[in-house]
């Protein structure tokens, strides 16, 4: 079949399978648009800025386990999308992002909205690609989901110049690709496993720390299986939430700077670790020269760079570890008797003791809203069931804390880069990868302003989100650390001139709901829940000065995790 | 510590760039970076001298191995290899006094006179790194108009192979 470039591009997306495409429209990308005209297979969902795009596409994605895709044109397209991008790769979501170039004869002539679309997004992609001939569109294309979906994912560009879509070619898409560069290995080392295994049968102070990379690779079953099997306690990062079902009675929370008492205090004095798709982040680890200073590593990564960058590692696994840990369930299997149950036991006595110190207690106000009050009830009244997207910010960490995810994939948020104005094109993401199920954006004040214009875009396309504000008028995260470390000076962290969510929401043809009184709270939520085929923005005034507990300060040890001042005592006596 | 990695990548445009944004995006050091077309029109050899702990150069051939360009990778410096570099020096010559002397070493450290006008002499070297240092060293004396190096070339000894 003889197809102009464009045609080529949307049959690719087509046979790849492609449900949705995010996008924006402009000269670079006519032709195609053209393409997507006179079709119905892929559907194309209007934006309202690019940025807000990148992270539809991402949302779906990390919601389904399925590549995003979207299409912008040249130059300002491009260079819109390059937020969505970082935010991408940073967490190491699949996503082919195909962008108008302008004609080849012009490239190179800063021609009418070019940029070096290569040069300005490779830094923050996994790959990317300029496609100079109409011939290379569908191997490149199959390449790009390729790349994107395989070994550690990641967002993939591909770049056409707009006269390379108007010509003509021999349509064919490939099944599968090989690539002689790229080759990503999937299978863990069997005489690392046994070492594993080895490991964690001695151990008598073990953690299992799980990350974003057993949500990426599927891997909850064989995980929780461990975990039971090993009856170790088990803490996850913010990425890996929901792989291990909170309700584990193995489970302790998050880990890091926000994480629970209990989860860093065992990681601080655990002898054996077993990290589990996680890449040893900075907010998880604190300084480094405190880290488990007692821990030998086991780090299942299928990333070969992740493993031994911040932290040496005793037993190294490259593989996915979904594999690598039903290899490892395998070698268990009938040998769980000979771990040291006594030693466990006492471990687990100790641990106890640290979760005993509730470190996510919380004051309650009968006339200040508290936040943490409001993601509790939101888990409530939802059973734990939802799709949660989240901005950046104390609510992100409040939602994180409180928000207990029984399920992968439901708790969407950008933890690598910190993107304020992920959280509601995300929502718009999920909510078309799942039209029937209820999706939440929690947000902030300040982070629902950065792609505020996608509103529009859930109206026309229906989309019956419920964005929960926690308004605290003030970037609260910014101002919690002003509080603590620039003594209360509260240098442009205010939200001064704040809009009346609720009259814009209406603007936007939306329903809007004012709370300020802690008793409304219940309420206001299930008649936003009750609203089903509405988007309903809640916007809950809560107390200005809330901060988020527990906290490691930057450049502090697990050990030196700071409670609620008001519990200084139980600090105090418990690091004695 | 110095280490020399040796690469194939696709030759393709851009690999290159890819490669020195590695370096630069996460403050790694390129001492030295040289490349050219293989046999195979299709591949592009690139020789990389850098420096670091071991932990540091363990990350660069780790992200370098990552970069979906890179076909294969080796650390020469972690088995026997041969590194050369081209030197090219243009020095003033214009004294028979001058000139006798460049003659002299250049015969001791077996370069070349390639470009002769009545006050510069052009030499071409090659050699290890040390005897091109070595080299200009021993033109202490002499007023060097331009000196260009190529940057190591490596290859491994023996059976030490490097092909896609
Ligand atoms: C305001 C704010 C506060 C934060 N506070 C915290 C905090 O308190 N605690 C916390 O944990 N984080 C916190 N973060 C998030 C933090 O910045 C990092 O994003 C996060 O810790 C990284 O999670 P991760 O280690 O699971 O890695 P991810 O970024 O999820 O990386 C996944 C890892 O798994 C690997 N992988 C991918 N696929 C597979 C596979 N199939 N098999 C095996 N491995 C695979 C990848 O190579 C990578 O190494 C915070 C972020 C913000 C914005
Ligand atoms: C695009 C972007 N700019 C700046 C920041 C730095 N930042 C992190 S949290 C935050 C404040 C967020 O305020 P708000 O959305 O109101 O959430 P709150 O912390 O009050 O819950 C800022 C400015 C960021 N993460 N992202
Ligand atoms: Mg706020």
């Amino acid at each position: 079949m003889i197809l102009s470039g464009a045609d080529i591009v949307v049959n690719c997306l087509k046979d790849e399978g492609v449900e949705y495409i995010f996008g924006y429209p402009g000269g670079a990308a006519l032709h195609i648009y053209d393409a997507i005209y006179n079709q119905e297979a892929v559907k194309h969902i209007l934006v309202r800025h690019e940025q807000g795009a990148t992270h539809a596409a991402d949302g779906y994605a990390r919601a389904t386990g399925k590549p995003g895709v979207v299409l912008v044109t040249s130059g300002p397209g491009v260079t819109n999308t390059v937020t969505g991008l970082a935010t991408a790769n940073m967490d190491s979501i699949p996503m082919v992002v195909i962008t108008g170039q302008v004609p080849s004869g012009l490239i190179g002539d800063d021609a009418f909205q070019e940029v070096d679309t290569v040069g300005v997004t490779r830094p923050c992609v996994k790959h990317n690609f300029l496609v100079k001939d109409v011939k290379k569109i569908a191997e490149t294309i199959k390449k790009a989901f390729y790349i994107a979906m395989s070994g550690r994912p990641g967002p993939v560009v591909v770049d056409i110049p707009k006269d390379v879509t108007a010509e003509k070619a021999e349509y064919f898409y490939p099944d599968k690709i090989q690539m002689r560069s790229y080759q990503p290995r999937t299978r863990g080392h069997n005489k690392m496993i046994k070492k594993s295994v080895e490991l964690l049968l001695g151990a008598k102070k073990p953690i299992i720390y799980t990350g974003g990379g057993a949500i990426l690779a599927e891997a909850e079953a064989p995980l929780t299986e461990l975990v039971d099997k090993c009856g170790f306690p088990s803490t996850s990062t913010l990425m890996g939430l929901g792989a291990i079902p909170a309700t584990n009675r193995n489970f302790l929370g998050m880990l890091g700077m926000h994480g629970t008492y209990e989860a860093n205090m065992a990681m601080y004095h655990c002898d054996v670790m077993l990290a589990v798709g996680a890449r040893f982040d900075d907010r998880v680890t604190g300084d480094l020269d405190k880290f488990a200073p007692n821990a030998r590593i086991i780090h299942i990564d299928i990333d070969p760079s992740s493993i031994g960058k911040n932290v040496a590692v005793e037993v190294p696994i490259v593989g996915d570890c979904k594999s690598v840990l039903e290899d490892m369930l395998k070698v268990l299997d009938g040998k769980t008797d000979s771990i040291d149950r006594p030693a466990v036991d006492d471990w687990w006595k100790t641990v106890e003791s640290w979760k005993a110190v509730d470190s996510l207690q919380y004051d309650m106000d009968d006339k200040l809203i508290k936040p943490q009050y409001v993601i509790q009830k939101l888990f409530e009244i939802t059973n734990g069931d939802a799709f949660v997207t989240s901005d950046v910010g104390q609510h992100q960490m409040w939602a994180a804390q409180y928000y207990h995810f029984e399920k992968p994939r439901r708790w969407i948020n950008s933890g690598g880069l910190g993107t304020m104005g992920f959280g509601l094109p995300a929502a718009m993401g999920v909510q078309l990868g799942f039209p029937d199920d209820l999706v939440v954006c929690i947000t902030g004040d300040a982070s629902i302003q950065m792609c505020l214009q996608e509103l529009s875009t859930c109206l026309q396309y229906n989309l019956p989100i419920k964005i929960v504000n926690l308004n605290n008028q003030y970037m609260g995260m910014v101002r919690q650390w002003q509080e603590f470390f620039y003594d209360r000076r509260y240098s442009h962290s205010y939200m001064d001139a704040l809009p009346d969510f609720v009259k814009l929401s209406e603007s936007y043809g939306h329903i809007g709901i004012r709370v300020d009184d802690p008793k409304d709270v219940e309420g206001a939520i299930q008649e936003a829940i009750s609203l089903k085929n509405r988007l309903v923005f809640i916007d809950v005034m809560t107390d200005p000065e809330e901060n988020v507990y527990p906290m490691i300060a930057a450049g502090k040890g697990h050990n030196e995790i700071q409670l609620k001042p008001c519990r200084n005592e139980v600090e105090n006596r418990e690091l004695a | 510590m110095k280490r020399v990695i040796s690469l194939l990548l696709e030759h393709e445009p851009g690999a290159l760039a890819r490669v020195a944004g590695l370096f630069t995006a996460r403050g790694y050091n390129i001492e030295s970076l040289t490349v050219a077309p293989t046999e195979d029109p299709s591949l592009a050899r690139m020789t990389i001298v850098t420096t670091g702990t071991d932990a540091i150069i363990e990350q660069i051939t780790k992200q370098l191995n990552k970069l979906v360009d890179v076909v294969k990778l080796r650390s020469l410096s972690d088995g026997r290899y041969l590194g050369r570099e081209l030197l090219l020096v243009k020095v003033e010559a214009s004294t028979a006094d001058q000139r006798n002397e460049m003659q002299r070493l250049v015969s001791i450290f077996r370069g070349r006179v390639i470009d002769v006008t009545d006050a510069t002499y052009t030499i071409e070297m090659t050699g290890h790194s040390d005897k091109v240092d070595a080299f200009l060293l021993a033109l202490n004396d002499v007023e060097l108009i331009e000196v260009v190096r190529s940057g190591i070339l490596g290859i491994g000894r023996g059976k030490k192979i490097l092909r896609a």
